[in-house]
């Protein structure tokens, strides 16, 4: 129970931080990777303000035995780089472009009463039951 | 850069960077949406479970600043239906293919020193990046 309300705590934080950097706007996204546009560089900020927290706390807790409320850290035990990391980050990044939208911020307009993000994260969806099977397949 | 606003984009920052710590500390899991919503089809019981308490939480964040705030967000209208549906079927589809997105490779891979995550962050940005010029710039 105590982890549940952990996690909704955390979400909740994670929408927050997306709604105050903006980042639940697509056009601020978009204005982010038209570099050689009107180029709004927010993003980067965004992810030095997380960084700048996360990179201490992570080191600092991956020394703890565990975590406070389990029995081990889940981390996944990959290191090497391969083909379908880089390609499928590659296409990632396609949609991310036609869109201006990533998961988390597509996954909270829907809160927003976003006609647009609905569709969005249906397509989503369907990318991820596409991949299941084509990774199923090979 | 009129658009620039960066002490908003580094304190909202700050407050992703906090969530994810939060989720790490407590219960030793990485803050990667697209892995969350994945699992929602593919995961059970407690694997389930704070996946879709993660993603209320969310929605209930965003929620609550557009009740605080309903100026400050104005949503997009007229955007071409079908750059939305096939975007988002590739964004879907790499996200699963290369292990995470913005949040799982960009900010906790990347706070942890991950090689994979790093190279991720920067194939995907690059596409991003080309993807825009080559939709606002080329044609």
């Amino acid at each position: 129970m105590n982890i549940l309300i952990l996690a909704l705590l955390s979400g909740l934080v994670f929408g927050l931080g997306l709604s105050l950097s903006q980042m639940v706007n697509p056009d601020k996204v978009l204005g982010f990777l038209d570099i050689s546009g009107n180029w709004d560089p927010s993003l980067a900020l965004v992810m030095a303000g997380a960084l700048t927290i996360a990179m201490p706390g992570f080191h600092w807790i991956r020394r703890q035995p565990k975590p406070l409320l389990d029995n081990e850290f889940h981390l996944t035990p990959k290191n090497q780089l391969d083909k379908p990391l880089l390609f499928g980050a590659a296409l990632f990044g396609t949609g991310w472009g036609m869109t201006g939208y990533c998961p988390g911020p597509a996954f909270a307009n829907l809160a927003l009463g976003n006609q647009e993000a609905l569709y969005m994260v249906i397509s989503i969806y369907a990318g991820f039951s596409a991949a299941g099977f084509f990774s199923r397949k090979n | 850069m009129q658009n620039f606003t960066p002490v908003s984009a580094l304190l909202g920052g700050a407050l992703i960077g906090i969530s994810t710590l939060i989720l790490f500390w407590f219960i030793g899991r990485i803050a990667g949406i697209s892995s969350m919503m994945s699992g929602l089809l593919t995961a059970s019981g407690k694997n389930r479970q704070w996946r879709l308490a993660f993603l209320s939480g969310l929605l209930i964040g965003a929620a609550i600043w557009q009740w605080l705030y309903p100026e400050s967000i104005s949503l997009r209208h007229d955007y071409p239906l079908s750059l939305i549906l096939c975007g988002g079927f590739l964004v879907g589809f790499g996200t699963r293919l290369g292990s995470g997105c913005t949040s799982g490779h960009g900010i906790c891979g990347m706070a942890l020193l991950s090689r994979r995550s790093i190279f991720a962050t920067l194939t995907f940005m690059s596409s991003g990046l080309l993807t825009v010029y080559l939709i606002r710039h080329a044609f």
